[in-house]
């Protein structure tokens, strides 16, 4: 189903958000952390598949956009780390969630003390590393030299454009420095467990129900407690 | 790593990348085209490529190391992972 939630902004207001949920009031609620940037694309149908699987295994699931992302019309450039960690504990209370499933890079959000899934966790410099060097290359083919140390320092003040994302500065100072959270209630999920390749990789957005079942059935095995 | 599990590694990556079957994959030549080439190869796919390999190999690939050479061919890629490979071990 899809609806709204109420996303707090920085500055104090709200933002209604787009939220796909899978709910039926059932004692296990997975909110899920998607994928950022390219990588949200390209893993959408994926997660909406895993949501599926885990509707089918009688666990509720609940997608909400955060500012900036998907279907929001919160500019992206205006978004910090902070007030997206500040947006995913807002979104759990708002679903009751009893547990999370980050998806790469959304590891980053998950709100401290709730038990949490991470499958394929990507750090904060490792997605600017990704991003930038696609930016590069692309400099290189038009014959421009663009290195990633200029880069970033023109990025921490003024922000840049990464891979069509306009990126603010202060989220990418956020994530020079933005490694996932230890917890003892969160339980990492790879690749491997899932029997296949990531499917941020392809060039293109694809589906695995294989993959998608198989990373809803982890979570339906594991009880609520990840770890 | 031997050279002959250096290949195999490689033409799994990019099989992933592409989603190619692993006998599509495995038919990959020294002298198969990559970037510019392939249509799905392109900047995005490519960075993400470069740091499947630094991963999977366990090597780091500088900015500068990067250039259309490497990139063009499955040949060049390949002799740029070995190389990586001699230099770390």
């Amino acid at each position: 189903m899809m609806s709204q939630w109420p996303a707090p902004l920085g500055n104090g207001g709200q933002s209604e958000e787009l939220l796909v949920s899978f709910d039926k009031a059932r004692a296990r609620r997975v909110l899920i952390l998607p994928a950022w940037f390219d990588e949200a694309n390209k893993l959408r149908r994926f997660t909406l598949d895993v949501m599926r699987a885990l509707d089918a295994a009688g666990i509720d699931s609940f997608l909400p956009d955060l500012p900036g992302c998907n279907e929001s019309l919160a500019p992206l450039e205006s978004q910090t780390l902070a007030g997206w960690r500040a947006g995913a504990a807002a979104s759990a209370e708002a679903v009751g969630a009893s547990e999370v499933l980050a998806i790469r890079a959304g590891a980053l959000l998950v709100p401290p003390g709730l038990p949490a899934w991470h499958y394929a966790a990507l750090s904060g410099p490792k997605l600017l590393r990704g991003l930038i060097r696609a930016r590069t290359i692309v400099a290189r083919e038009a014959g421009l030299s663009e290195s990633a140390e200029d880069l970033m320092a023109i990025g921490r003040e003024a922000g840049l454009v990464l891979g069509g994302w306009m990126i603010g500065a202060d989220m990418l100072r956020g994530l020079e420095s933005a490694e996932i959270p230890a917890s003892d209630n969160a339980r990492a999920i790879t690749t491997a467990d899932l029997g296949g390749p990531g499917l941020w990789l392809r060039a293109e957005p694809g589906e695995d129900i294989a993959q998608s079942q198989r990373l809803a059935a982890i979570i339906a095995d594991g009880g609520s407690s990840p770890a | 790593m031997t050279d002959l599990s250096v290949d195999r590694e490689l033409k799994a990556l990019i099989a992933d990348v592409l989603g190619l079957d692993p006998a599509r994959a495995a038919a990959l030549e020294g002298s198969s085209g990559l970037f510019g080439h392939l249509p799905e190869l392109d900047s995005m796919a490519v960075a993400g490529l470069l740091t499947e390999m630094e991963d999977r190999l366990d090597i780091v690939i500088d900015d500068d190391d990067v250039d259309g050479e490497m990139l063009e061919t499955y040949g060049g890629l390949l002799a740029f992972a070995e190389a990586k490979l001699a230099e770390a071990a």
